[in-house]
């Protein structure tokens, strides 16, 4: 069995950006696995600009992005195999992968970053009721077809969800002739960037409906209506606020989830992000073990899933360097009152250097309001906010300084201001 | 001249055909929809019953409990995936041990091998029972099949030993002469000495077209959750509620592809084709399941869906000549337990029926089984790699979520019965039945359809006739 230092599985921006960034800091056993037949992952869809932003100082288009990676990772010769498929890993980070040329192989890894990405809710998830017909497809699904295939998927297109993907094909479907007729949100707030608000729907005069949902799907073959209606607070229709719409297409964007079903036979454990629990280098249960990327949660942008890669490959060195020892001492962090999630879950502050970073996401839109970081029952940290909203992720960096004890809980909320 | 035309290649016409294709007979199997079993035979409950519950000296109790015994071969022969996993009925209150005592002997007389257990043997067999179980029914024959390759691999077998198989063929008129039908089509006449009416939920349809009848096939409504598969240990046995007057009731079993089902409810519908869910029935169907079953993980749900029941107005299913021909036989109203009487319903129909009005003289040129399916994830590393070896594309995974190769679509596509549609694809292989749901692999398996027929990906059929995924190609000029 071939022995490798470092296998990342998933060349995608976060596969790229930890295989360079381990490159840059010494090591050289290194194999990215890809299953498509390109490296760069979703990135190759996202024909539209607004990347790299904070990576490069400049807004690139999705493939200009990914090139700037791969062209990386070609100068830097890391190796990496194209169509080639993990079906396994197993708990001593033992990686299967299949392809065509080689069949079943495994590869005993020393380390492991896990940057496989994340994939759409569908309407199985959600259990719109109704029809079962074709035409109802997720927004990426439509966006690959369109941008990389070069087809439509239909001409009169009602959107389910108001994540960016979502938008984004609104407005990009619009200027490719279709007739976008709403976009609808079970919240009564909106899933997506302001910016995607604004120049995707507004500009264009697509109306968003907000606490609405589809209530019934019609058609035999093919979608001929949509029934929306709205919604109270706990998501129960109200009876007569029903509006039909005539459409060929009903798009879902609904939400993203990390793709990890492959990480389940390792007996690590997962977060309600559906990504695996990390500390504070990125590390799974499992030691050497590492994850990064929309397989770890659900990013707002790229430049950020890159950075989190990047501290990702850090970790995996430091691993391999036999520097992260995982003593007795850990911190467990609690998200509590209005957090949906935090990164990391847990925390060796011994290991730390000297800040950590942690990330979430608030549970609903709030205004004015204290974030509260309490160790051990001490506010250790408190920031004031005028404003928060679940679409844009958090990141608050606390010194190392502030934690006296190396053991304990650290629970985070949200203090509304009476 | 045919000697046997069959109406509807759900999973009845598929096991007659196959039990015809035996003798050398000029047969043909006529399916309306693009697919063969694409209807009530692709959304059911998958489960091989025992036969515990069918009213004695019933046609249904008869061909349940013989058809059951005739899966073990029958599957090994058609490569279908099917387990004895065994069902539980269970009681969740004292008063109901009785029921279960009814069923047991209504079970012996049915010849139905099954054991009482009380509430801590059946807490141990399956211990995400509800804490309120009393005890249970026990029918260790009760098993799990995969039904989509059932009817596939049937008419396959069927095909290759010479029967004939027209698709998205609708009957729409039958003319009796006095050696013959002339069955109409709305592509064209065939001309046919007999003539199986499997036609399901159309079957009083059908049959109404050659006599009166005095019955009527209602479509009833069951509605299901799938969950995903799941990385821990869930429910290992089918699980029934006690049987009412609805039917055997909302049932919590694995499937042959390590999901899960929840369902069905019972309703009756106006429409033959109203395959529609809605949130209060699947809600109830919840409620149903969380009595008997704790901590069932909704949160895994990857579809819902529906299907129809036959249902005959004679309460059993209707089998045998037509009241005033003899060269017309009817196989319908086979709703629940059809799919376990299914093997025993082709022999009854062709032992009894068939025979009695046609020479029946064995084909020694035709087989019982067909060429077995390799897929390199059911395989030992060693094997699997010798296939991929000797052919490249059982290396190349299409659908991630579950481990689908091209090397499986393309052998599917090279076998005798037609593959028309993405779903037909997805219902042979799997491929789009994960937790993405074909999010990932659609594109691709779109792909290599439209190169496999040289048709433009706006040809490619989802399923039924307009289920088109793809509408227009926007860049047609630039190319």
């Amino acid at each position: 069995m071939r022995n490798c230092n470092l296998v990342i599985v998933g060349g995608g921006s976060a596969g790229m950006a930890a295989g360079c960034k381990a490159y840059e800091l010494g090591e050289r056993d290194i194999l990215i696995l890809e299953k498509n037949n390109y490296l760069g992952g979703i990135l190759n869809q996202c024909i539209h600009n607004g990347f790299g932003i904070h990576e490069f100082k400049s807004e690139l288009t999705g493939p200009e992005f990914m090139t700037r990676f791969s062209d990386k990772v070609k100068q830097y010769n890391i190796e990496y195999k194209l169509n080639s498929t993990v079906i396994n890993i197993s708990e001593d980070k033992i990686i299967t992968y299949s392809n065509e040329q080689e069949g079943i192989v495994d590869i005993q890894a020393k380390a492991i970053i896990f940057t496989t990405g994340c994939y759409e809710r569908n309407a199985g998830a959600i259990q719109i009721p109704g029809d079962r017909p074709s035409g109802i497809l997720t927004a990426g699904q439509a966006q690959l077809y369109l941008n990389n295939y070069g087809y439509l998927v239909g001409k009169k297109v009602f959107i389910l969800g108001s994540g960016d993907i979502g938008l984004i094909m609104a407005r990009r479907m619009t200027l490719e002739g279709a007739k976008v007729i709403g976009v609808a949100e079970i919240n009564p707030y909106s899933a997506g960037l302001n910016r995607n608000i604004q120049q995707c729907l507004l500009d264009l005069n697509i109306p968003l409906y907000l606490s609405h949902t589809v209530k019934q799907i019609i058609g035999k073959s093919h979608v001929e209506k949509i029934v929306l209606a709205k919604v109270d607070e706990k998501f129960n229709f109200i009876p007569g606020t029903e509006i039909e719409f005539e459409c060929d297409t009903l798009l879902l964007s609904i939400g993203l989830i990390p793709y990890t079903a492959l990480l389940s036979k390792t007996g690590m454990t997962f977060s309600k992000t559906k990504g695996a629990n990390i500390n504070q280098a990125m590390e799974t249960d499992i030691p050497g073990i590492f994850s990064a990327g929309n397989a770890l949660h659900v990013h707002d942008v790229v430049d950020y899933v890159v950075a989190e890669a990047k501290e990702a490959a850090v970790g995996a060195i430091k691993y391999l360097n036999g520097q992260l020892n995982n003593s007795n001492n850990k911190i467990d962090i609690i998200p509590s009152f209005g957090i949906n999630y935090v990164i990391p879950q847990k925390l060796y502050i011994d290991e730390v250097d000297d800040i950590v970073t942690f990330k979430f996401r608030v549970n609903k839109p709030y205004k004015d309001i204290n974030i509260l970081f309490i160790f051990n029952g001490e506010i250790i940290k408190k920031i004031y906010k005028t404003a928060i909203i679940p679409s844009e992720m958090e990141m608050i960096n606390i010194s190392k300084s502030l934690f006296k004890n190396n053991n304990g809980q650290l629970v985070i909320k949200i203090e509304e201001k009476k | 001249m045919f000697d046997v035309l069959i109406i509807g290649g759900g999973v009845i016409g598929a096991m007659i055909a196959r039990e015809i294709s035996f003798y050398k007979l000029n047969t043909i199997v006529i399916e309306k929809e693009n697919d063969v079993g694409n209807v009530t035979s692709m959304a059911n409950s998958a489960i091989v019953h025992s036969g515990y519950d069918p009213e004695p000296n019933t046609l249904k109790a008869k061909l349940n409990v013989l058809g059951n015994s005739m899966f073990d071969e029958i599957a090994s022969d058609l490569d279908v995936t099917f387990k004895r996993i065994g069902s539980l009925t269970v009681a969740l209150e004292e008063h109901q041990l009785q029921i279960l005592q009814d069923l047991e002997k209504r079970s012996k007389i049915n010849g139905v091998d099954v054991k009482l257990l009380d509430a801590k043997q059946t807490k141990e067999l399956e211990p995400c029972l509800s804490d309120d179980v009393k005890g249970s029914l026990f029918a260790t024959t009760a098993g799990i099949i995969n039904p989509f390759t059932l009817t596939v691999h049937a008419l396959e077998n069927a095909i290759n030993n010479g029967v004939k198989l027209s698709l998205g063929e609708e009957v729409i008129n039958i003319i009796q002469n006095d050696n013959y039908f002339d069955v109409i089509t709305n592509k064209k006449t065939y001309q046919t000495k007999i003539i199986i009416n499997c036609a399901g939920l159309f079957g009083d349809k059908i049959h109404s077209l050659i006599e009166p009848i005095d019955y009527s096939i209602n479509p009833r409504k069951g509605e299901y959750f799938v969950l995903a598969q799941l990385p821990y240990n869930f429910v290992n046995h089918t699980i029934f509620p006690l049987p009412s007057s609805k039917g055997k009731g909302v049932l919590v079993s694995p499937t042959t592809s390590n999901n899960f089902l929840v369902g069905p409810s019972s309703e009756w519908v106006n429409e033959k084709d109203d395959l529609s869910t809605d949130k209060p029935t699947l809600d109830n169907v919840k409620s149903q399941a969380k009595l008997m079953v704790k901590n069932i993980p909704f949160d895994q749900c990857i579809r819902t869906f529906a299907g129809l029941r036959a249902t005959p107005s004679t309460h059993d299913f209707i089998i045998g000549f037509a009241k005033n021909n003899n060269h017309f036989i009817n196989a319908i109203g086979i709703e629940s337990p059809g799919l376990a009487s299914s093997p025993a319903i082709a022999k009854y129909v062709v032992d009894e029926f068939l025979s009695k009005i046609i020479h029946l003289e064995i084909n020694e040129n035709t087989s019982k089984t067909i060429k077995k399916r390799l897929s390199p994830s059911k395989m030992d590393k060693i094997s699997a790699n010798e296939l991929i070896k000797n052919n490249p594309s059982y290396g190349k995974i299409i659908c991630n979520c579950e481990k689908v190769t091209l090397g499986e679509i393309e052998d599917e596509l090279s076998r005798s019965v037609p593959l028309n549609s993405v779903k037909a694809l997805k219902k042979r292989t799997r491929a789009g039945f994960g937790k993405c749901q074909g999010g990932f692999c659609q594109p691709l398996v779109l792909s290599i359809l439209a190169k496999h027929f040289n048709k433009p990906l706006t040809d490619i059929l989802y399923d039924k006739d307009f289920s088109n995924i793809v509408k227009e190609e926007t860049k047609k000029e630039a190319k």
